[in-house]
C-alpha cells in the first residue's frame, strides 16, 4: 500500500479523473464487436429452441435436404456434457448437453442447431424440422419444485435440489424465544435478465496455419471458455484460441461457457466453415440470460431499543434446469448463507438455503451475485423491525451496523472486513438526503395527494476474492496469482497484456494510469492487450470486482519488474550506479543527466552492443504476478439514501432524490468509479421497479421481448449523488478495494424500504421486487379492504 | 429473429398503392413500420408483400383550411413535435408527440400507422378522437371519411375495408382559449400507457370531449363532457361497463387518471410549452 501521487504523474496516475482511452474508438461508433465481424465463407446458425418448459422428446424430423445443414445432439457424438460441478458435500451434477438429449428442461433450450448462409434462411430452414414431444409437468415455482411428488428435472435425482446451504451460528433458541421483539417476513425478489447493450455471440474459426481452432465470443473470461471448451471438445487445450474483440457489457452474462458456444466450435471442426452465432434478444430473454430470484422467509430478533439479537431465515434460490460453467448453480445460494448478515453486527445467527432446480433457464450470477437480494431481504427487515419498535429505520441500523473501531472485523459468517467506517457512510448519507427536513415534510399533505418516503440501505461487497475463499468451492476454476505481461517496444512505448476482459470497465485507460503510476510513462503511449488467450497470461477473467485489484495489482507489479531491467540499462548508459538512479516521468533520471524509456529500448532492440555485460538475459519482456496480502477479499461499502413520492391510487413512483456514500478505498480513476456506480444503480433501480422475468405454471416465458421485459431507460435515472469516502484497504497494491457490483446491490432495498415509509400511514408494506404500479395500487387496495372490513 | 421472406413495392401515388394491395390478398401497407417491424421479425406478421406507403406526395402533403388541418397519414410523431407542420390548436399536438415512445420512434412513426394500428393505449388514438379528428380513406371504390371514434372499432380493430388505407387525418381548429388535458399513466417513460385519459374544453366552440384510453376494447368518448367535466364520478359506471372495474385497483386507477386530465384543464398553462 501507498500513498497517491497522481499530481506528480501529471494528473495521470493513481486517482486522477483521466478520460477514457477507449472512447475514442466506442463514442464514434467504431468498435468492432462480433456482430460486426464476418469471415469468407461463414455460416450463421438459428437454433430451434423447446417450445415446452419440460417435455420428452419422441422423435426429431429433420427432411432429407437438410442433412448437413441441421445437426442434433446424436450427430455431436463424442462432445461432452457441460459439467459444473463443486467439491460442496451434498452437491447434485447436473449434465448440461450443448443440445437437448432425451429432454427439453426449460422453453427456450437449443434442441436443432441449423446453419446457412444468413441467419434468415437459417431460420427459414427451422421451419420445416418437427419435434414430436411429450409434455412433462414444469417446475414453474421453486416453492413446489421441492415438494414431494413434484416431478423431476433430472431423472436420476431423488429431488429438484442442487444443494442445501447452511449454517447455524451460537443460535439459541430458548433465550431468543424470550426477545422484546420478533419480526418475521415473506420477501421475493423476481427473476431477471442481465440485458447487456451486447447480446451474446461468438465465431467458430478452425485457424489451418494455427493448427488451432479460434473461437471468437463475446466473454468476460477467455482463458475459462477456452478451459471449458477443450474439455467439451476432448481437445487440449492448445488447440484452442479464445479472443474476446469489443464486448458490449457483460454483467455476468458473459461469465460461463455456453452450450451455443460449445456448437458452434463443433460444427467449425466438422464443415471446416467459420461459423456464427448472434444471440437476438428474444434469445436472451427467453434462452438463458436469467439470474436473481430468491425468495426468504426471515424473522429477526432485537431489543426494544433495536439491536439485533438474532437472525433467522430459510432461502430458496431457482437455479434452473442446469448448473452453468463455471461458477455452477449453487453460487448464488451458497451466498445467500454467507451474506445476508451483510455490514451488520450479529450475536446471533442461523440460515439454511435450498439452490432449486426447475425447469426454467440456468441462473447465471449476475452484478451483485446474491448480494442484491441479501441486501433487500435484509433491509426490508431492519426497516420491518424499526416500525416494530416505533424507532426510526437510520438510528436502527446506525445502531447494529459494524462500527470502525472493530475494524477489522471478522462477521458471523467469517468475513474479514477489512477496514471501512460503516456508521460514518450512513450518517452522511442522511446528511445528502436531509433527513430531517423530509420528515418535516412528511407530517404534511402533499399538495398533490403524493406520499413522500425516505428509505436507507447500507451494504458491504465483498470483492476480488482469492485463492483461500474459491479452492474450498471446487468449482472448474481458482483465481490464484494475477499476472500481467509487460513489454517495452522498441520506440519505447508499452504494452500492459492482461488475462482480464474489459467491456466497460474501463482498464484500457485505468491500467494504463497504473503503467503511469509506476513508470511515470503517458497513459496515451501503453497499450492495455486484454481478451485473448494467445497474447495475454492466464487468468481466471472479470468478475466479482476483482480486476482493478488484481490485474491493477499485477500491472504495477509488472511494471516494477521492468523498471528494474530498465534503470540497470539507464545506469549503464548513464554511467552512474545502479543504486543512484531512479524512474521519473518514463526516464532513468541518475545523479548527472537523465536517459529516456526510448533510448533504453533503443539500446536493448537496435544497438544491444552498448548493453551492460551482466544485462539479464530475459530483456524487455516479461510476466509478472500479484496477489492481495491477504486474500479474502476487499470490502468496499455504501449507504444509499432515496426519497421517492409514491402516488397511491395509480401506484406510481418518482426518485425524487437518490444519494450514495460509498468507499472503494483509493480510486484508481474517481470518475470510471462513478461511472461504475451510476450504471450499477440503473441496473439495481431496473430491479427494484421494473424488471422481470416471469413464468406461467407451464414454464412459459412471459416477456419476450423489451416491449415485455421493462429495463429502466434515461428518462428513469434520478440525478444519482455520489460522495466518495477513501479508507484505503491495508491488503491490496495502492489500497483500492473492488466496487464494480455496488451500485446495483442497494436500490432495491433502499427505494423498496422509501415506498415503504411513504406507504406507512396507510398500513402498506410490499415485500416483492419489482415494485411495480400494479402491485403498489394492489397492496393499497388491499390494505384499505383490510380497513373497511 | 429475422423477417420471413416478403416482397416490396413503394408506389408513387395512393392508385398505385390500392392497385398494388388490391392485387394481392397477402400484402399489406407499411409506413414507419414502428409496430409492423417487429412483428415481422417475430415472425407474427407475414405479408407477402409489403407496400410501403410512407414516400406517396399525398400521405406526405399537410393542407391548412381555415376550420383545420388535414394532415397526410404520413406525417411522422417527430414533425409533430417538431412544430414542422402547422397545428390548428394552441400546441397541443406538439405536446402529445413529444410523450410518443422515444425519438428514434417518433423520428419514424407515423400518425395514420398509429391509428391504423389502433393499439387503446397509444397516443394518437385517444387524444386524436378527443380533439374531434376525422380520418379520410382510400380504397378500391374510393375515397371516404370516418370520425375517428368511427374508425377505431376496438383494440387493434379498424373499420378499414379490403385494400383501404388511410391517406390522412383531418384535426378540426381548436379556438385560442381551448384547454386540453392528457394524463396517461405508463411503467416508465415512453412505454404504453396502463390508463390514459385526453380531454378537451373549448366552449367558445361548444366543444367538450372526453375519452379514455387503455381500454380492453374500444375506447370511452364522450361527445357531450361538460357534465363529466364537472363531476368526474359521472364516468364511473362507464368504466366499469368496459371492463376497467376488474379489480379495485384498476378502478381507483383509471378513476386517478380521468381526475387528473380533467384538472389539467385549469392548472396547465394556456400556452403549451416543451420542456427545454
Amino acid at each position: 500500500m501507498q500513498e497517491t501521487s497522481h499530481e506528480a504523474k501529471g494528473g495521470r496516475g493513481v486517482g486522477a479523473s483521466l478520460r477514457r482511452k477507449e472512447d475514442a474508438r466506442l463514442l464514434a461508433g467504431r468498435g468492432r464487436f462480433i456482430g460486426d465481424m464476418r469471415f469468407a465463407g461463414q455460416l450463421e446458425v438459428a437454433f430451434l429452441r423447446a417450445p415446452l418448459a419440460h417435455a420428452r422428446i419422441k422423435a426429431i424430423h429433420i427432411p432429407e435436404h437438410l442433412k448437413g445443414r441441421a445437426f442434433t445432439h446424436a450427430d455431436m457424438a463424442g462432445v461432452k456434457d457441460i459439467l459444473a460441478k463443486t467439491g460442496l458435500p451434498g452437491f447434485r451434477v447436473s449434465a448440461q448437453p450443448s443440445l437437448a438429449s432425451g429432454k427439453v428442461r426449460f422453453a427456450g433450450e437449443p434442441v436443432v442447431m441449423v446453419l446457412a448462409d444468413t441467419r434468415a434462411e437459417a431460420e427459414d430452414l427451422i421451419e420445416e424440422i418437427r419435434v414430436d414431444y411429450e409434455e412433462l409437468p414444469a417446475n414453474h415455482d421453486m416453492l413446489r419444485a421441492v415438494e414431494p411428488g413434484a416431478a423431476l428435472v433430472h431423472d436420476d435425482w431423488p429431488d429438484n435440489v442442487f444443494l442445501i446451504s447452511q449454517t447455524d451460528r451460537f443460535f439459541d433458541e430458548a433465550r431468543l424465544a424470550g426477545a422484546p421483539i420478533k419480526v418475521t417476513r415473506e420477501v421475493r425478489t423476481s427473476r431477471q435478465c442481465m440485458s447487456p447493450l451486447e447480446g451474446k455471440g461468438c465465431i467458430a474459426v478452425f485457424e489451418r496455419y494455427l493448427e488451432q481452432l479460434t473461437l471468437w465470443t463475446s466473454t468476460q473470461m477467455p482463458h475459462i471458455v477456452r478451459s471449458g471448451l477443450a474439455e467439451c471438445l476432448g481437445l487440449e487445450t492448445r488447440k484452442i484460441r479464445v479472443v474476446a474483440p469489443d464486448v458490449g457489457g457483460g454483467f455476468g452474462w458473459k461469465g460461463l461457457l455456453q452450450p451455443e458456444e460449445v456448437c458452434c466450435a463443433w460444427a467449425a471442426l466438422k464443415l471446416d466453415r467459420p461459423v456464427k452465432w448472434l444471440e437476438d434478444r428474444r434469445e436472451h430473454l427467453i434462452a438463458a440470460a436469467n439470474c436473481r430470484e430468491h425468495h426468504y422467509v426471515m424473522t429477526a430478533y432485537a431489543d426494544a431499543d433495536g439491536t439485533l439479537l438474532g437472525f433467522e431465515a430459510v432461502a430458496h434460490v431457482d437455479a434452473g434446469a442446469y448448473s452453468v460453467y463455471p461458477f455452477s448453480a449453487c453460487l448464488e445460494g451458497a451466498q445467500v448463507v454467507s451474506n445476508l448478515p451483510g455490514p451488520y453486527n450479529l450475536p446471533a445467527y442461523r440460515c439454511r438455503t435450498y439452490s432449486v432446480c426447475s425447469n426454467k433457464p440456468p441462473i447465471v450470477p449476475y452484478r451483485g451475485v446474491a448480494r442484491t437480494g441479501v441486501c433487500t431481504a435484509m433491509e426490508l427487515m431492519i426497516d420491518a423491525v424499526a416500525r416494530e419498535a416505533g424507532l426510526d429505520p437510520y438510528d436502527v441500523r446506525l445502531r447494529n451496523l459494524v462500527r470502525p473501531e472493530q475494524m477489522p472485523f471478522t462477521s458471523i459468517t467469517a468475513k474479514e472486513f477489512d477496514m471501512g467506517d460503516y456508521p460514518e457512510s450512513l450518517r452522511r448519507a442522511r446528511e445528502m438526503i436531509g433527513h430531517e427536513a423530509v420528515r418535516a415534510r412528511q407530517t404534511q399533505a402533499e399538495a398533490d395527494g403524493r406520499k413522500i418516503g425516505l428509505g436507507y440501505a447500507t451494504y458491504c461487497e465483498q470483492g476480488a476474492h482469492g485463492t483461500s475463499v474459491y479452492h474450498g468451492w471446487g468449482i472448474p476454476m481458482v483465481p490464484g496469482i494475477e499476472s500481467c505481461g509487460a513489454r517495452l517496444t522498441p520506440d519505447g512505448t508499452l504494452e500492459v497484456r492482461l488475462g482480464v476482459q474489459s467491456h466497460g470497465q474501463s482498464m484500457e485507460t485505468t491500467m494504463a494510469q497504473i503503467a503511469c503510476e509506476v513508470l511515470g510513462i503517458d497513459p496515451g503511449l501503453v497499450n492495455v492487450v486484454h481478451g485473448d488467450t494467445a497474447m495475454t497470461p492466464y487468468s481466471t477473467g472479470t468478475w466479482g470486482s476483482r480486476s482493478a485489484v488484481m490485474a491493477g495489482g499485477a500491472v504495477a507489479s509488472a511494471c516494477e519488474r521492468l523498471g528494474e531491467r530498465l534503470k540497470k540499462i539507464g545506469a549503464h548508459l548513464l554511467q552512474a550506479p545502479e543504486e543512484a538512479v531512479s524512474i521519473r516521468d518514463a526516464e532513468i533520471v541518475g545523479p548527472n543527466g537523465s536517459v529516456s524509456f526510448k533510448e533504453v529500448a533503443k539500446t536493448w532492440y537496435l544497438a544491444p552492443q552498448n548493453l551492460p555485460a551482466d544485462i539479464h538475459s530475459d530483456g524487455l519482456d516479461l510476466v509478472a504476478g500479484y496477489k492481495p496480502t491477504v486474500d479474502t477479499g476487499t470490502f468496499s461499502y455504501a449507504s444509499h439514501a432515496a426519497l421517492v413520492a409514491v402516488e397511491p391510487e395509480t401506484g406510481e413512483v418518482e426518485i425524487l432524490d437518490y444519494v450514495i456514500v460509498e468507499d472503494g478505498g483509493v480510486l484508481i480513476n474517481p470518475m470510471v468509479v462513478d461511472g461504475q456506480i451510476y450504471g450499477g444503480t440503473a441496473q439495481g433501480i431496473g430491479t427494484a421497479l421494473y424488471e422481470e422475468m416471469t413464468y406461467d405454471e407451464h414454464g412459459q416465458p412471459l416477456a419476450s421481448t423489451l416491449a415485455d421485459y421493462l429495463l429502466p431507460g434515461a428518462g428513469e435515472m434520478p440525478n444519482v449523488r455520489i460522495d466518495h469516502m477513501q479508507t484505503p484497504s491495508p491488503n491490496t497494491r495502492f489500497g483500492q478495494k473492488g466496487i464494480g457490483e455496488g451500485g446495483a446491490i442497494a436500490p432495491p432495498a433502499a427505494l423498496g424500504n422509501a415506498i415503504n415509509d411513504a406507504l406507512k400511514g396507510m398500513g402498506v408494506e410490499l415485500s416483492m421486487s419489482p415494485m411495480t404500479p400494479r402491485r403498489v395500487r394492489a397492496a393499497v387496495a388491499a390494505a384499505r379492504e383490510g380497513a373497511v372490513s | 429473429m429475422k423477417a420471413a421472406r416478403f416482397d416490396y413495392l413503394r408506389p408513387a401515388s395512393v392508385v398505385e398503392a390500392v392497385a398494388a394491395l388490391a392485387q394481392d390478398a397477402g400484402a399489406k401497407p407499411v409506413a414507419g413500420g414502428q409496430s409492423l417491424g417487429p412483428m415481422l421479425n417475430l415472425r407474427l406478421a407475414r405479408p407477402s408483400t409489403l407496400v410501403d406507403v410512407s414516400k406517396i406526395a399525398d400521405l406526405r402533403r399537410v393542407d391548412e383550411r381555415p376550420d383545420g388541418v388535414l394532415y397526410g397519414a404520413a406525417i411522422t410523431h417527430a414533425e409533430f413535435e417538431d412544430g414542422t407542420v402547422p397545428d390548428p390548436t394552441p400546441g397541443f399536438l406538439a405536446r402529445v408527440a413529444h410523450g410518443i415512445a422515444y425519438r428514434a420512434v417518433r423520428n419514424r412513426g407515423t400518425v395514420g400507422g398509429s391509428l391504423v394500428h389502433a393499439d387503446p393505449a397509444a397516443d394518437w388514438p385517444t387524444t386524436l378522437t378527443a380533439l374531434g379528428a376525422r380520418v379520410v380513406l382510400a380504397g378500391p371504390s374510393g375515397a371516404r371519411e370516418l370520425a375517428l371514434e368511427d374508425f377505431i372499432l376496438g383494440a387493434f380493430s379498424t373499420a378499414l375495408a379490403d385494400g383501404e388505407i388511410v391517406t390522412g387525418v383531418f384535426i378540426p381548429r381548436c379556438s385560442p382559449q381551448a384547454r386540453f388535458g392528457y394524463r396517461k399513466s405508463c411503467r416508465k417513460v415512453g412505454e404504453f400507457a396502463e390508463a390514459m385519459c385526453a380531454v378537451l374544453a373549448d366552449p367558445a366552440r361548444g366543444v367538450h370531449r372526453l375519452v379514455v384510453g387503455a381500454t380492453e376494447g374500444r375506447h370511452i368518448v364522450v361527445t357531450e363532457a361538460a357534465a363529466v367535466i364537472a363531476d368526474p364520478a359521472l364516468l364511473d359506471a362507464r368504466l366499469t361497463a368496459a371492463g376497467l372495474a376488474a379489480e379495485p385497483a384498476t378502478l381507483r386507477l383509471h378513476q386517478k387518471v380521468v381526475r387528473q386530465a380533467i384538472e389539467q384543464l385549469t392548472t396547465v398553462p394556456e400556452t403549451e410549452s416543451l420542456p427545454a
